[in-house]
């Protein structure tokens, strides 16, 4: 079981920004663990976002993103109580989805 | 401008030298990272974790006195290291938390010792609720008591221990910690002997590390200093280590707390 | 009429189609359930290739991409890269670390209102170049950004 991922979005005149932090080894396959034996590929490979539904943001990665990954967008038209909602899915076939509401700017 | 190998330009190097530098090249890096620190997720986990039934005993973590109160946070990590007559000791954060989840919850401390630093395969419980613990204090000024002897005595140790050269490397914090402009490689060390710079230290603890993946507290970093000192390992929650936080927190009273800190 | 095709007809619902087409061999067990990857341009090592395999030959520079990314970071493992493109009609952003052992770190298709920019932290090698390639109205662009990597030492 995945740990949850760290969804704010929020509302800056009608753009929502959108930032989104992940818990993953996000694995490149030549880290070398104690016993000195390879550590496998696991990365996120994509990463889907939605607004009340419909698809605004599709990403490709790769292993060179970071571990424990960071994702930053920006959805025009959003208005307060709007659905945004996160997919990941890995190279081993995990996924994950977490969804937040915009909430209201400064 | 010239190029030394691996790219890094000559320039860099006089820009390091102290925090605060006007044309920071790291400021934008720190700056993106700060926004959107990943030390978060561990005060997410810390908060399910503190308020769950958990441990031999089922219980939660809300009877805890962290010195304002049972199952008081707000403002509690300000004023640790304190001294607590239920364990007639002066502890900080980490080993006030370690002696409630004992008492409280039925855990075992030496389950507790091997499991308290996380990995690359997992997150660990007590940092995650050190980082929940700390939080609560956010915006609030870092203000160590001096009032009980003991706290005194704590402190007055810490300092002693913070000068004292030891080991084969004749080192003490003081060695790196005490003059403005110190780098290891191209890193800042901060000066300790200095209020502001102190005042930065114990209010960014405990922090993200990129470099670990994970949150770590000031018991990590002592630890961590010692092993660089080439000095005995530093035992976990030992007197030496709340001593040297209680030295450190103290002389930086008035620090507007703000964690987690992110740190290369 | 086609074996298959009758066999697809007999069958209701989406989940036995897919088992058969995985069965037959229509569908790659991972492909079935995967979104797209761009494995050609995600595992080419040479910069060139890495333009080609995303169909950005000839790429113009703009001015209208800016790369926000320090000057230096001190830890190559947790490099913040935003890019925002001020493109009309931007379609896609792609990252890429020109001295990574595979340079092609991301790509991200836009759609329905969301803004040209994007914002993320990725793993580099060694000082290089940032390289930013734009889609927008099916033509490419382009901007870079050298970011240097330090060593630290303090554990």
């Amino acid at each position: 079981m995945s740990e949850p991922m760290k969804i704010r979005a929020t509302l800056q005149v009608d753009t929502a920004d959108v930032r989104i932090l992940m818990l993953h080894p996000m694995e490149t396959g030549q880290r070398k663990d104690a016993k000195g034996a390879i550590v496998p590929m696991h990365f996120i490979q994509n990463v889907a976002v939605a607004h009340n539904g419909k698809s605004v943001l599709d990403a490709q990665w790769s292993q060179a993103i970071s571990r424990n990954p960071f994702l930053g967008l920006r959805v025009k038209g959003a208005k307060v109580g709007d659905k945004i909602s996160v997919t990941w899915t890995d190279n081993k076939g995990d996924q994950r989805t977490d969804e937040v509401a915009v909430a209201a700017g400064q | 401008m010239l190029k030394l190998r691996g790219g890094i330009a000559a320039i860099a190097l006089i820009c390091l030298s102290g925090s605060g530098h006007a044309a920071d090249p790291l400021a934008v890096g720190r700056q993106m990272l700060a926004e959107d620190n990943p030390g978060e997720m561990w005060v997410d986990r810390g908060k399910k974790l503190f308020y769950e039934k958990r441990g031999p005993k089922s219980a939660s973590l809300e009877k805890c006195d962290f010195g304002m109160g049972p199952g008081k946070l707000e403002g509690a990590a300000a004023q640790l290291p304190r001294y607590f007559a239920d364990t007639d000791s002066v502890q900080d954060v980490e080993s006030r938390l370690v002696s409630c989840m004992v008492e409280q919850q039925g855990f075992k401390r030496a389950d507790i010792a091997k499991t308290a630093m996380g990995n690359l395969d997992r997150m660990s419980d007590v940092e995650a609720l050190v980082a929940f613990i700390a939080s609560k204090s956010n915006g609030m000024k870092m203000n160590v008591p001096l009032s009980h002897q003991k706290e005194y005595d704590t402190y007055k140790a810490g300092e002693y221990i913070f000068y004292r050269r030891n080991g084969p490397t004749d080192f003490g914090c003081i060695n790196c910690h005490g003059e403005n402009g110190k780098r290891i490689r191209l890193q800042d060390l901060p000066n300790m002997t200095d209020q502001k710079q102190m005042q930065e230290v114990v209010s960014t603890w405990p922090a993200y590390l990129g470099t670990q993946s994970n949150l770590r507290t000031m018991q990590w970093r002592l630890k961590i200093c010692y092993w660089q000192m080439r000095l005995p390992d530093l035992a976990y929650l030992s007197d030496v280590s709340v001593a040297i936080t209680s030295y450190l927190n103290h002389q930086g009273n008035g620090a507007v707390i703000q964690v987690p800190g992110v740190k290369r | 009429m086609n074996l298959l095709r009758r066999t697809f007809l007999k069958l209701s619902g989406a989940t036995a189609a897919l088992a058969v087409a995985v069965g037959t061999g229509l569908l790659k067990t991972g492909e079935a359930l995967a979104a797209t990857w761009n494995k050609t341009a995600f595992e080419s090592k040479a910069l060139t290739d890495t333009l080609k395999n995303l169909g950005a030959v000839g790429a113009a520079e703009s001015p209208d991409i800016t790369i926000t990314a320090p000057d230096i970071a001190e830890n190559g493992a947790v490099v913040p890269v935003a890019v925002t493109s001020k493109i009309p009609n931007t379609q896609s952003i792609s990252i890429i670390a020109e001295k990574n052992p595979f340079p092609l770190s991301s790509t991200f298709d836009i759609a329905n209102g969301a803004e040209g920019y994007v914002s993320t932290r990725l793993k580099m090698g060694q000082t290089s170049n940032v390289r930013a390639v734009v889609k927008a109205d099916g033509k490419f662009f382009y901007a870079v950004k050298e970011v240097k990597i330090t060593i630290g030492g303090c554990g």
